[in-house]
């Protein structure tokens, strides 16, 4: 089969399962496992197009032209391929993961569940391959309304009230900023294509620059780059594994990928730090990093804390974009995916705790790590590696970012950086800590309680695995990362 | 002295505009200020007839005669075109006078008044009052 | 025999359901009426589709009516806009009528029905005549067949509710006195050139050059064809209107009459008066301009507060005609282009919505959004067409809405008119909070017991569907309206004298 055909195969194959997942709505063995297939396959076709890609592949396919000169197509780069590869391989887990949670936690409508989970995957996938900026934001879109029903999937009213902030505030910054933007870029551009090195420069007035940057900035509401950060917390009322895979991979990742992107391909690196463009959105960045840390370390609701950290470490790979080098670049993309491991272990482990024992504040924890150790030891490996300690994957995305901000002599940065792991340390260790360490003020309720069920557990298993599996082979992945083309290509 | 003869021709010269503004105006007052549903389609009739006489005023040619050829090469006809455009207009004009009182009786039917205030007190009734609304209307 | 009709189509297009609209009264009761209706409506649609691409090349065919020779004699000129217009009226008659079958069965009593189909077809006659004639009198004439038709069908609501009466009364005064100032209007034209055939006022204005007369014939054109297509501060006619009429008829009227009277307007001011460049683009920028983005904000506004389904969309309409007014007075061609296509995305765009009210009058017997409460379990199929249909009036992509959206807010760019651009994307933000509503409800709150409601039946599922189906089919391949609309905005522009450089 050619790349092409996989390209849209690794699309078509989640857009289509809804269709199999309503016809089997009334067979719940057979929808769910229709569920893990389709996740199965399409990691399959998305693992065969990164061999290809690896291999210097750029497949590439238009579809169909919607406006006289805007095409809606796909095309293949290191970057999109690298984020494909995250949200449709952590499907699998989650998958075997929410079979577990979901009817370990009794919920109602799965099959509608299991439909919008299916779309969203396919969005996120239509993201990673756009060829585009216009084919982006289509699926940019599509991805906020079909998560829209997880988020209020238990229709209670806070579920609906969260819902209402999620959606209030995604489509406010995509229509408001992002779709202006988009438009500004084709009319001043005539085009919307990602190019390497980017297509304003010569277009547009170095002036003007900072406010595209910041149109784009703060339209990219998924990257969630504070004052526009409240969807993130608001969208924890759904349950935990849309927490874990939409809203610490696929989403707030295709956010912040369409940031590396638009960084990358719309403005080039090369004029962003040419004209400074990006100096402001720098230190927003460096502040949303530490606020949100700050924040974080007030709530005591488990799954709030994680978002806040969220919050915080996506501006990680947006301060990588602001640096405006191939290392902030770099390490932006590796930030993808060694927070997407880290934290979808983290939301899993908060899962497993809420099914098996009912508890979702941090203060009502003490005494369960025994009752739950590998939960809890799982757990602790996750957050060493969102603080960035070695020998675990996290160390080498700060790393690399590190070695961007002393390039290009931001000192400051450094610190924030630095300042930013000590409040990881103060948020995150002190929930295994008190788990595995205080006791419990009444062991005759906790008594019961056991590890969660082994679909919930193995997927935990997987990813903790994965922070420390990736720190060892980081290699290839720097390797990889530098095929992302930065400087504009010299014509023929 | 010579001024004022002068724009005495300018207004006595226009004479037909000017009725045909004071027409036009008085139909349009009667229309929005009256709130007897039949008074409101007088005032329309008024209005449109307003128009009528300006289009047919405007046809008048000075000296001519009735459009109607009479063979002699000389004769000045005044333009039969605005009169027949009126011609349409009076029947557009009587179908809506009809379909305005057709509905002015049905009103009357359903609502027992044709007064616009008591109508609009019948309908907040409908709206906020302990009448049931039926249909579209917000409970 | 094809030989034969096909020079006469255009005169076919009107003449065709205007002669109908007699013999379907003759047919006595319901059933043998609506088929009559039906079929004459396809065939004037399949008229539009010929007309429609004969024209799509930029071809222009102009029908001398009787044989008269234009300017004495009565032309049908048809390009590739009012081709476009054509097949939006004719379109949305043929896609209606079988959706009426049901929704007028339970809405109006049987022997009235044969009446109301009569109706329909007179108003449909009306709309086209408007649209395909090339003489301005004519104009006047047709407008008013269309508006008395559309009077006696949004009176026929009254058997539902009593409150259509003074709705359609209403309507007619404000109609009435709009066509009024329209004709005055034209006297206006006519009293300066003496002529009323479209293409020659052209002609002959641009000769004439500037004069206070010719201003205040434009002056009052606008206001007489503002108070048709509901131009705020002049809609007030509107909510009620479309709110009281039987269903079928808000749905054909939402995506028809409004789109129609817009079409006359580019072609009084683009075609026709094309004349002064400073008084009728100062008229347009300074005051509708200004007015058009008060009526999207005011109007959502309104719309976000209605409890009425119906009502709702109908203050969504006059917010959605600022969106059309919006991009006329922007006066660079990809502001009308934008106008034109939008013409198009939101007669479909509304068709359906104001069909998914229908369906819940039919089944849930209410169109209160209060009452509709965990709908969307009971009737999946409505409630799915209408977030589909929401999401294309929010203008999210796939949906028609965007295309228009992009054009919109292009062609503000295009002009440097950034606040324009974040104004127009702020108001569609407006249109999530009232389509979101409904979507709560319908999902989100559960049932109230004991309530049993149907899914809408298939005859009238299946128009709405089409048209839900239209409204993503031209939202995900545009080619074929934007490249129409972009021609018309094009011919529109080079046939009007304006100096397009500022």
């Amino acid at each position: 089969m050619s790349n092409e055909n996989l390209l849209l195969l690794a699309i078509a194959i989640p857009a289509l399962t809804p269709f199999l997942l309503a016809l089997f709505g009334k067979l719940p063995n057979l929808r769910d496992a229709v569920s893990v297939v389709a996740s199965i396959a399409t990691f399959a076709a998305v693992l065969h197009l990164l061999l290809a890609v690896i291999d210097g592949a750029r497949p590439a396919i238009s579809l169909l032209e919607v406006m006289p000169g805007l095409v809606l197509g796909f095309e293949i780069e290191p970057l999109g391929m690298l984020f494909a590869t995250v949200a449709s391989g952590l499907w699998i887990p989650t998958s075997l993961y929410s079979i577990g949670y979901m009817r370990g936690a009794h919920e109602k409508k799965q099959t509608r569940f299991a439909i919008c989970f299916a779309i969203a995957i396919a969005a996120a996938v239509g993201i990673a391959f756009s060829g585009n900026l216009f084919t982006l934001f289509i699926f940019y879109e599509v991805l906020t309304i079909s998560t829209y029903p997880l988020v209020a999937h238990k229709e209670t009213p806070e579920a609906k009230k969260g819902a209402r902030t999620y959606l209030a505030i995604l489509m406010t910054t995509s229509i408001l900023f992002l779709l202006v933007a988009l438009i500004w870029t084709w009319n001043i551009t005539g085009t919307t294509e990602f190019r390497a090195g980017g297509i304003l420069e010569g277009h547009i007035d170095p002036a003007l620059v900072p406010f595209l940057l910041a149109l784009f900035a703060f339209g990219i509401g998924k990257a969630a780059l504070m004052p526009f950060h409240r969807w993130l917390p608001a969208a924890m009322v759904a349950p935990t594994p849309v927490s874990a895979l939409l809203h610490a991979v696929a989403v707030v990742k295709a956010g912040v990928f369409t940031m590396l992107k638009v960084g990358t391909y719309i403005f080039g690196v090369g004029f962003l730090s040419k004209t400074g463009a990006a100096d402001w959105l720098m230190w927003l960045a460096a502040a949303s990093i530490l606020i949100a840390s700050i924040v974080a370390i007030t709530k005591d609701d488990l799954k709030a804390r994680l978002a806040y950290s969220t919050v915080s470490q996506l501006s990680y790979i947006t301060l990588g974009v602001a640096l405006a080098t191939q290392m902030g670049v770099v390490g932006g993309a590796m930030h993808i995916v060694t927070h997407a491991f880290g934290k979808i272990a983290l939301f899993m482990c908060a899962g497993a705790i809420y099914v098996a024992a009912h508890k979702t504040k941090i203060s009502q924890l003490d005494g369960l790590g025994r009752k739950m150790p590998i939960t809890f030891f799982c757990f602790t490996i996750a957050a060493l590696s969102i603080i960035g300690l070695p020998p675990f994957a996290g160390a080498w995305s700060k790393w690399y970012l590190m070695i961007a901000a002393a390039e290009t002599s931001h000192l400051i940065i450094i610190g924030v950086l630095m300042v930013s792991s000590l409040l990881n340390v103060a948020y995150l260790l002190p929930i295994p800590a008190r788990a595995f360490f205080l006791k419990s003020k009444d062991d005759d309720a906790n008594g019961k309680i056991e590890e969660a069920p082994l679909f919930c557990l193995l997927p935990i298993c997987f990813a903790a695995l994965g922070c420390v599996v990736i720190f060892f082979t980081i290699g290839g992945l720097y390797e990889y990362l530098l095929n992302i083309p930065i400087l504009p290509e010299s014509l023929p | 002295m010579s001024e004022l003869a002068i724009d005495l021709e300018f207004i006595l010269g226009r004479y037909n505009y000017w009725l045909f503004s004071i027409l036009m105006m008085t139909g349009l007052y009667i229309t929005v200020s009256r709130g007897n549903l039949i008074k409101k389609i007088v005032g329309l009739n008024i209005f449109q007839t307003s128009v009528f006489m300006l289009y047919i005023s405007l046809g008048k040619v000075t000296g001519g005669t009735a459009p109607i050829l009479t063979g002699d090469p000389d004769t000045v006809y005044s333009n039969p075109l605005p009169h027949v455009l009126i011609l349409t207009a009076i029947v557009v004009g009587i179908a809506t006078t009809a379909v305005g009182l057709a509905l002015v009786v049905r009103i009357k039917e359903t609502y027992g008044t044709i007064e616009e205030d008591e109508i609009l007190e019948l309908e907040h009734d409908m709206d906020f009052g302990n009448g049931a609304p039926q249909g579209g209307s917000r409970a | 025999m094809m030989a034969l009709i096909e020079p006469h189509l255009p005169a076919l297009q009107v003449v065709i359901p205007l002669v109908a609209a007699p013999f379907c009264m003759m047919l006595g009761r319901g059933g043998l009426a609506w088929i009559f209706a039906s079929v004459v409506s396809l065939a004037t649609f399949v008229i539009s589709i010929a007309l429609f691409a004969q024209t799509y090349d930029g071809t222009i065919i102009s029908y001398h009516m009787g044989g008269w020779a234009p300017p004495i004699g009565i032309e049908y000129r048809v390009d590739i806009l009012n081709a476009f217009v054509l097949l939006i009226v004719s379109g949305s008659a043929a896609l209606v009528l079988p959706y009426a079958r049901s929704s007028v069965a339970a809405e109006i009593p049987a022997e009235r029905q044969a009446l109301f189909y009569t109706a329909f077809l007179l108003c449909v006659a009306g709309l086209l005549g408007v649209t395909i004639t090339g003489d301005a009198f004519n104009v006047f004439v047709f407008l008013e067949i269309s508006s008395l038709a559309t009077y006696a069908l949004v009176a026929s609501g009254a058997w539902a509710n009593k409150r259509a009466l003074t709705a359609a009364y209403n309507y007619l005064i404000m109609g009435t006195i709009g066509a009024t100032f329209f004709v005055i209007g034209i006297g206006m034209l006519y009293s300066v050139t003496g002529t009323l055939n479209m293409a020659d006022l052209a002609v002959r204005i641009a000769d004439h050059g500037d004069s206070s007369t010719l201003r205040m014939g434009f002056v009052l054109i606008l206001l007489g064809i503002g108070l048709k297509l509901a131009m705020f501060p002049l809609h007030l006619w509107l909510p009620n209107a479309y709110a009281y009429a039987p269903s079928a008829v808000t749905a054909f009227l939402a995506a028809t009459a409004t789109k129609v009277a817009v079409y006359v307007m580019l072609r009084f001011m683009f075609t026709v008066l094309g004349f002064d460049y400073e008084f009728q683009a100062d008229t347009l920028r300074m005051v509708v301009l200004p007015l058009a983005i008060i009526a999207m904000f005011a109007a959502s506004l309104v719309a976000i507060f209605q409890d009425d389904l119906k009502r709702m969309l109908a203050y969504s309409s006059v917010a959605q005609i600022g969106y059309i007014l919006l991009g006329l007075s922007l006066l660079n061609e990809t502001g009308i282009t934008a106008s034109i296509v939008h013409l198009f995305n939101h007669a479909v765009t509304k068709a359906a919505l104001f069909m998914v009210a229908g369906c819940f009058i039919f089944s849930a017997g209410t169109s209160s959004i209060s009452k509709l409460a965990g709908v969307g379990r009971d009737m999946p199929w409505t409630t799915a067409a209408f977030v589909a249909g929401g999401l294309s009036l929010i203008g999210l992509p796939l949906t028609v809405g965007f295309i228009s959206k992009w054009y919109l807010v292009l062609a503000t760019l295009e002009l440097g008119w950034w606040p324009v651009a974040l104004m127009i994307m702020a108001s569609s933000l407006l249109a999530i909070i009232y389509v979101w509503r409904v979507v709560e409800v319908a999902y989100l709150q559960p049932a109230p017991a004991g309530v049993t409601r149907k899914e809408a039946p298939l005859s009238m599922l299946i128009p709405t569907w089409i048209f839900v189906g239209l409204s993503v089919w031209f939202g995900v391949n545009a080619m074929l309206t934007a490249t129409a609309a972009g021609r018309a905005a094009s011919a529109l522009i080079g046939s009007s004298h304006i100096l397009w450089k500022d």
